[in-house]
């Protein structure tokens, strides 16, 4: 008995993602696969959801405001944020495909009142989103 | 009999407690075979409180509640101070008359008839969350079955069956058969002679040919005996036409769609195995109980902005929303429930520790919605009662209502139970196109949908002003590196809810971490 915590922690990794929702009260089915690829779409029915249509976030600073935000000035940060989460944020890596995070964080540097138009690519999320 | 002489289970037991305490009962109870299934050995005896020892509970949800009924019990002075203008938190029901306001001032007036309602939150409980049956117990909470494995509910997958919604007895008798006709078919190859012994091997070719329908070849094919399992053409009658018809089987490639093998392990897990139940009339009946008990200690409509603590006490300041006036409350300790998704709004005066795990914890932002119907379809057309229906679109499944079974009239099932980019997009939608794409996705197993439709409501926990998310969802990676430190107590501040806990989203979680956070206290309080 006393060593089977050890042993099991060494698959720990692998397993979290996984067993970690099975324990919560959620539903019992699989979603099927979102293949949105455009930006604009990504962020109006995802980001949207917390950061609101325009943006701005809760208005309290719970749920960031990502308008006129200097913080995505360099696209280390978003990706770091959206690919690991933060805070109560969940991360996105098991959700959403590297191509789909660079389309919508692409989008997002270029609306709202930000101005980075370096798109962020497929590849800069794959290299940025080491934790 | 004739042991009068011998303790009963029960006085052993409540012995083993007084002189070891609680753990040590847990070990005897477990060595008699009792409460493996749980941590909770019974309310905490909180014995030799100071007199005047006080404490401020800064939330009235489920952890706070308890923790403030359990104090007060013990001889503590409690205050709570609670965000809303109703105790309970995420146990809460919505009904005809109730409106619902998005933290982007969205509202949503329910429309239901008297008696119908859903439970945006918390819906249903396991039967070994002995905790939160027990204080149903004590405050004389009626349950009832939440019918949770329906056979006859469906299983719905784009890519499987043609898009037609199957039910679950067909697909998971189907899986099993063809799942057991291929072991049968390696063992009879050969294939695992080398771990299987040939008396083994015998075994499990019987127990094959059974458990999976198979027939005198160890085939899976349609048959009456099949039948008797995944449902028939023609059901078994009377007289002359009695005889039954066998249903034909579906391949095997549809029935490896992961909806089948996930709705069938689903079924497995700890906490979702029947018997599950809920209170009649809606979840709030719990934290109305509880209310009953500590509802004279809350003070609603406040929102706490400050937690300041020194050697000799914890001060809570606080807004109070109707005056706009700042208050504060002062106390020797503080249980603090408020979500980590917007405990940011608070200045939490701990030590980095503690402040480090309060930022480390994700929130689900799940999505629920109810909707009205004119009459009960799903039982009158369809043989369901209670239990669920699954799809991989956006809503995620269907939960058809566990009470008043038969009756007439309108009445409310789940039209959605959404999470992760389901709920999301459900949540950036207007509640009027929500109810829109409930309605066109829930049609797959429905066609009477549009035509007995009512009225509906959605609740998009990401924009539940309050909460802003719906419950804690911890990493592995993340418990090992926080967990401890949220949990423990930070000089005067403990802290307490579902997220304090191994039952993340459950009832059980939030009380097993509230009646933690008051031992520490009293521990704390019984030691100086």
């Amino acid at each position: 008995m006393s060593e089977r915590p050890a042993l099991l922690l060494l698959a720990l990794p692998l397993l979290a993602l996984l067993a970690a929702p099975a324990m919560g009260d959620t539903p019992g089915s699989v979603q099927a696969k979102n293949n949105m690829a455009e930006g604009k779409a990504l962020f109006e029915q995802i980001c949207a959801a917390c950061h609101m249509a325009d943006a701005r976030g809760s208005g309290d600073g719970a749920i960031p405001s990502l308008a006129s935000d200097a913080n995505l000035a360099d696209p280390a940060y978003p990706v770091g944020v959206v690919m690991n989460g933060k805070g109560a944020m969940p991360p996105f890596a098991e959700l959403l495909t590297p191509a789909q995070v660079g389309a919508a964080i692409t989008y997002v540097r270029t609306h709202f009142g930000n101005d980075y138009p370096q798109p962020v690519t497929e590849a800069d999320v794959r290299k940025l989103a080491q934790p | 009999m004739t042991e009068m002489t011998t303790p009963s289970r029960r006085q052993l037991l409540t012995l083993i407690g007084r002189m070891g305490g609680a753990a040590a009962m847990y070990q005897a109870m477990t060595a008699f075979g009792h409460a493996a299934e749980t941590q909770f050995t019974g309310p905490p005896v909180l014995t030799g409180a100071k007199p005047g020892a006080s404490v401020v509970v800064l939330g009235a949800g489920l952890a706070g509640m308890v923790a403030a009924y359990e104090l007060t019990k013990a001889g503590y002075s409690v205050k709570i101070l609670e965000f809303q203008d109703r105790p309970g938190g995420r146990n809460y029901t919505l009904r005809g008359g109730d409106s619902f306001t998005e933290s982007d001032g969205t509202v949503q007036k329910v429309q239901f008839a008297p008696g119908n309602y859903i439970n945006p939150g918390p819906w249903r409980i396991p039967h070994h969350h002995r905790c939160l049956l027990h204080y149903c117990r004590q405050f004389g909470v009626a349950l009832e079955p939440f019918i949770q494995l329906n056979h006859n509910g469906f299983i719905h997958s784009g890519s499987a069956f043609g898009g037609k919604p199957m039910r679950y007895k067909e697909v998971a008798t189907d899986f099993r058969g063809h799942t057991s006709e291929l072991l049968g078919k390696a063992l009879n190859a050969g294939a695992l002679d080398q771990s299987v012994s040939a008396e083994d091997k015998e075994k499990l070719l019987e127990a094959l040919r059974h458990w999976g329908l198979l027939d005198n070849n160890m085939a899976y094919t349609s048959s009456v005996h099949v039948s008797s399992q995944r449902g028939y053409d023609q059901p078994p009658g009377g007289g002359r036409n009695g005889a039954p018809t066998p249903s034909q089987i579906a391949g095997l490639s549809d029935v490896l769609d992961p909806q089948v093998w996930t709705a069938m392990s689903f079924y497995f897990n700890y906490v979702m195995q029947t018997t599950m139940f809920q209170p009649v009339g809606g979840m709030d009946m719990i934290g109305k109980a509880f209310a009953r008990q500590v509802g004279k200690l809350i003070t609603y409509n406040a929102k706490v902005t400050k937690v300041a603590q020194g050697g000799d006490g914890v001060t809570v300041s606080y807004k109070d929303a109707p005056s706009g006036k700042m208050q504060s409350v002062s106390a020797d300790y503080c249980v603090c429930t408020i979500p980590l998704s917007i405990i940011s709004q608070v200045e939490m005066q701990v030590g980095p520790k503690l402040a480090a795990a309060m930022k480390a914890v994700p929130y689900a932002g799940q999505l629920k919605m109810g909707l009205e119907f004119k009459r009960r379809f799903w039982e009158e057309d369809d043989n369901i009662y209670g239990g669920h229906s699954f799809t991989d679109q956006a809503i995620a499944q269907l939960s058809y209502p566990n009470d008043r079974m038969f009756s007439k009239g309108p009445a409310v099932l789940l039209g959605a139970f959404a999470r992760d980019l389901g709920a999301f997009q459900l949540t950036a939608m207007t509640p009027e196109q929500r109810i829109e794409a409930a309605l066109k996705q829930g049609e797959v197993f429905h066609p009477q949908y549009r035509k007995e439709y009512m009225n509906g409501v959605s609740v998009p926990w990401s924009r539940v002003p309050w909460i802003l998310g719906c419950t804690s969802r911890w990493s592995e990676a993340n418990r090992e590196k926080h967990y401890r430190n949220l949990v423990e107590m930070d000089g005067r501040v403990v802290l307490a809810g579902e997220h304090a806990s191994y039952y993340g989203g459950w009832m059980e979680g939030s009380l097993l971490s509230g009646i933690d956070a008051i031992t520490q206290i009293h521990e704390r309080v019984t030691a100086a």
